[in-house]
């Protein structure tokens, strides 16, 4: 689903990522562990292209998206973020957290074609040779509908309905990390990636993000998960990859990392977290 | 001051008997419509010049544009509103074959002004955003230019009202030289009440009076809309 071909990142003169070649399947759950400072949120940012990658490919769905000249927005849409800092859209709702990027995409692609079949109707006008309007069989006010109501489903899932119009100063961490996941899932991705998810959290709400994450993980999706805890990589992922200095040192099933590894910066690592 | 009363009774003659305040509420529409339209004009190319100056400067055209800006900003800001007035009044438009009524080239003028201390404003708080706020906007899919707008500038905006609302102000303020290119403002109707009464104390007091309850007013109407858009801060 997506592969990474050596990929580098610099940022002035430090390397940060040094060259990593990986391929992500489809429903695959990858864990990315590792030191701090080794890489791995930036690796994870490059995939989505927030960091723009100096070197290298990633072929998502057979398009390099780490090429300048694609347009990289149409494909974030399908790869879901979530967030050390949860980055919930302070001046607005929750509600309206989660409708935002959908309801924009949908609204402009609808007056895109409108605008389109304007010309095409006035170019008809004068030839002979007539083309087929673009099919438009929504209405705003059906798409505001139909955004609402998959926004109200997911919030319904992670049982806060209720916090439907409250602003997200109002929130606890857990709420706010929950809220941005789902927000992620409106978009219908095809990937999530999750950066450090709990990091940001009082210890007792982790349990509820981990959760959430666990229940999409069971339902097939694909992610990729930079994560401290040790416990959730071993119990979620299908694959854990450990990073240190730029480089994927070690890659492996979560069993055989963590009972069996074979990098000596694995097991100083594992060593110390463990 | 013996004559104090005397002073006030030719003022209220002039004032009232022999209609000099139409002449003010003249005055004082030009001098709220300069302002406003002009704080409007400002804000809209601060907006722009500020988006402009946070794109990421990857590709040629940001850059041109960006220095393009730049300089704009350090022509407005290094000349006297009054010179740019006079310039644009007496050079750039006749230069042009522009014919236009002179306050709406106080409004333009004014605008102009204002958009290049409002880009700087509006900047720092662009700037005063937390960057998580774009990237989470980013990651949805959002183009730069509709993250800025949904997203990073309504929040800037908040953060700014204060500055915003003394921009505002010293606009107003600042609204007092427009009778340099024969613009009717508060000064000349005041000025107008002065010289054909040959007395200047009370029109001029009065007319100072009137510009503190403008600058009241404004002050308290920033503090409305602040209050409104804090909502979002609000614990409930």
């Amino acid at each position: 689903m997506i592969d990474i071909i050596d990929l580098r990142k610099k940022f002035g003169n430090l390397e940060v990522l040094k060259g990593i070649t990986n391929t992500i399947h489809e429903g695959e759950k990858v864990a990315i562990i590792g030191p701090s400072g080794s890489g791995k949120s930036t690796f994870l940012r490059c995939l989505n292209c927030l960091e723009d990658p100096t070197s290298g490919q990633i072929i998502f769905e057979g398009v390099n998206i780490a090429d300048m000249k694609v347009d990289i927005n149409i494909h974030r849409r399908h790869i879901g973020m979530v967030f050390q800092q949860f980055n919930l859209f302070n001046n607005k709702t929750v509600i309206d957290n989660i409708m935002l990027a959908p309801l924009h995409i949908r609204l402009s692609d609808l007056r895109n074609k409108k605008i389109k079949n304007f010309f095409i109707k006035l170019r008809n006008v004068f030839t002979s040779n007539k083309k087929p309007l673009y099919e438009i069989n929504t209405t705003k006010a059906q798409i505001q509908e139909e955004v609402r109501a998959n926004a109200m489903r997911l919030l319904k899932r992670i049982g806060l309905e209720d916090k439907a119009n409250a602003f997200p100063s109002t929130l606890s961490g857990g709420q706010k990390q929950r809220i941005a996941i789902i927000r992620a899932l409106a978009m219908n991705p095809k990937v999530m990636l999750f950066d450090e998810p709990t990091s940001a959290l009082d210890p007792e709400m982790v349990g509820e993000v981990l959760d959430l994450i666990k229940q999409l993980a069971d339902e097939g999706m694909t992610m990729v998960i930079v994560t401290h805890e040790m416990g959730f990589a071993r119990e979620v992922a299908t694959r854990v990859l450990f990073m240190d200095e730029g480089l994927i040192v070690e890659e492996n099933t979560p069993e055989e990392i963590f009972n069996n590894p074979r990098n000596p910066r694995t097991k100083e690592f594992l060593s110390k977290v463990l | 001051m013996g004559n104090f009363d005397k002073k006030i009774e030719i003022f209220w003659k002039m004032f009232y008997e022999y209609n000099g305040y139409t002449k003010v509420l003249t005055g004082l529409q030009n001098t709220l419509y300069i302002a406003t339209v002009g704080l409007a004009i400002g804000i809209v190319i601060g907006t722009i010049i500020a988006i402009i100056a946070v794109i990421p400067k990857y590709k040629r055209l940001p850059r041109i544009l960006d220095s393009i800006c730049k300089f704009y900003v350090g022509l407005f800001r290094g000349t006297p509103v009054v010179v740019q007035l006079l310039v644009f009044y007496y050079v750039i438009f006749p230069l042009l074959g522009v014919k236009m009524p002179s306050v709406n080239v106080c409004v333009l003028v004014f605008g102009l002004n204002s958009g290049a201390y409002v880009s700087e404003i509006m900047r720092s708080g662009i700037m005063s955003v937390d960057p998580g706020q774009l990237e989470a906007a980013r990651a949805v899919g959002l183009s730069f230019g509709v993250s800025m707008m949904k997203v990073v500038v309504p929040q800037a905006v908040k953060n700014i009202l204060p500055t915003l609302g003394n921009e505002f102000i010293a606009l107003i303020k600042e609204t007092s030289v427009v009778s340099f290119v024969g613009a009717a403002d508060l000064y000349v109707a005041f000025n107008y009440i002065g010289t054909n009464s040959y007395e200047f104390m009370v029109p001029y007091l009065v007319m100072a009076l009137i510009y503190i309850v403008l600058v009241m007013a404004i002050a308290l109407l920033v503090k409305i809309m602040e209050r409104s858009l804090r909502k979002s801060d609000r614990h409930n």
